[in-house]
């Protein structure tokens, strides 16, 4: 049997993923974390006469501490699973892949396990996040020297 | 090439299983659970591994009536890197030991091996053994345990396990017929999420060869079951053995790792379940036992292997795929 004839096999086979349906969670989910992120940042700039600036910091850690709680207690992947990218797009996503990998590398050790394996997920992210801004702050460098 | 085998027989077997099995619809057919601890009661995954497979060593020794010094040979093998349960596992056996792997067509390579030594006079017995456990295998091959990465609905879900079988050429109830030394093909599949595919190819190469080499029709088996291609791979196989080879599969063949699970209650196993324990804790428990009891007298299991790499993956490299064939006959 050819690759490609078995290819065919396989897509007739393989179910249609509900792409829709898991856009419409993502937006839902991520829509209502970004709502509620702006209320916590109004709520802090009311408690504590903060600058809106400082809030949204705040705000930030908020959602980091919580994302890295539930992955501890255990249920948040359960969460991911079910809201998908509406989690794991924000904030949330990268405190739970940063937690999540800490915990199950805590058994290797502080070095070899945890301080090590920290960054699996999250390093591209780190990574390509600290290269892009370079390159930006670069081309914004350019454009304002030029002009 | 057939592998015939003249005096080898499966005494007994044994099976323990974690959380998610013993929900399973096979869950009293289980020697040994672990209800609600996927730790087993130890400190990590990967030692919950070892000791699932101790456990299932144990519980050989006792039904069989055997001490550790009466088993003339270990074969053992997992899905973690360098063996680790299997090494650790059968490490206070203090027996010959020989370790394996095929990915989850490891329990059947093992099979084979075992009979072809009994069958060459150079042993009495072998115990063969396998291990899986679904998060030391998440850990190792795909992403931290929990994180909670969405999956497409072909994914499988690593069975967590260990099982053990006495071979022997002592007679007994179960007569080692013959088997098929799968070989490695690649029909260039990419998708880690999607075994089933990858395997699918490898079981229906191997049991066309052996129906060929044989002279013999899939309805002369009462039985015929791969290992873990989940509910597309199934599928795939079915469609692939009736418009390629013209062999009807309908009636008489099933998979292990739609069976391990309800697919309808237990979502989280989506496809269904693989990894080296998910066929041999179907086999050893209720295949056996169908045999023991003449509900079958002729069956033909195939473990079917991703030879999965992470690394080669991602140097754009095909997933490769085996399946080991051993047939079983009720006497």
């Amino acid at each position: 049997m050819t690759n490609k004839k078995y290819d065919a096999l396989v897509k007739k086979h393989t179910p249609k993923e509900n792409k829709a349906k898991y856009a419409l969670i993502a937006f839902l989910v991520g829509g209502t974390l970004g709502l509620f992120g702006e209320v916590l940042i109004r709520i802090y700039i009311m408690l504590f006469d903060i600058s809106r600036n400082d809030a949204s910091t705040y705000m930030i850690i908020t959602y980091i501490f919580f994302a890295s709680l539930f992955t501890a207690l255990g249920f948040f992947d359960k969460l991911v699973a079910k809201a998908k990218a509406g989690l794991l797009i924000p904030i949330t996503g990268f405190a739970h892949s940063m937690t999540s990998a800490a915990l199950d590398y805590k058994n290797e050790g502080p070095i070899f396990g945890v301080g090590s394996n920290v960054f699996k997920l999250a390093g591209s992210v780190i990574f390509y996040g600290v290269v892009s801004a370079w390159f930006f702050g670069l081309i914004r460098y350019l454009w304002e020297v030029l002009s | 090439m057939i592998l015939n085998f003249r005096n080898v027989y499966l005494d007994n077997a044994s099976t323990v299983c974690g959380p998610y099995e013993a929900k399973g619809p096979l869950s009293k057919n289980f020697d040994k659970k672990y209800t609600d601890d996927l730790y087993c009661k130890e400190k990590s995954f990967e030692k919950a591994e070892i000791r699932l497979l101790e456990d299932s060593i144990k519980i050989l020794l006792k039904k069989t009536k055997l001490t550790s010094k009466d088993i003339d040979l270990v074969i053992a093998g997992d899905l973690l890197n360098q063996i680790t349960s299997s090494c650790y596992g059968a490490l206070n056996l203090k027996s010959p030991f020989l370790g394996i792997y095929t990915a989850c067509a490891t329990s059947i390579e093992g099979l084979l091996i075992g009979a072809t030594f009994i069958d060459s006079g150079k042993v009495n017995n072998a115990l063969i053994s396998c291990s899986s456990h679904n998060m030391s295998s998440e850990k190792q091959f795909r992403n931290p345990t929990e994180y909670g990465s969405p999956k497409p609905m072909t994914a499988t879900f690593t069975a967590t396990g260990g099982a053990s079988a006495l071979l022997s050429n002592k007679p007994s109830k179960i007569r080692v017929v013959n088997g098929l030394i799968g070989t490695i093909v690649d029909f260039n599949q990419k998708d880690a999420f999607n075994m089933g595919a990858a395997m699918a190819g490898a079981a229906a190469d191997t049991l066309y060869k052996y129906l060929t080499e044989t002279n013999t029709k899939a309805s002369d088996y009462d039985l015929i079951l791969t290992g873990d291609l989940g509910k597309y791979g199934k599928e795939i196989l079915k469609d692939l053995m009736l418009n390629e080879y013209n062999i009807d599969l309908s009636k008489n063949y099933n998979d292990c790792g739609t069976m391990l699970y309800d697919l309808e209650e237990q979502k989280e196993v989506m496809a269904g379940g693989s990894g080296p324990v998910c066929s041999a804790l179907v086999n050893y428990s209720t295949i056996l036992k169908d045999l023991m009891n003449n509900k079958y007298k002729k069956v033909l299991l195939i473990a079917t292997g991703a030879l999965f790499s992470p690394i080669m993956l991602y140097q754009k490299e095909n997933i490769l795929s085996i399946a080991n064939l051993i047939c079983l006959e009720a006497i």
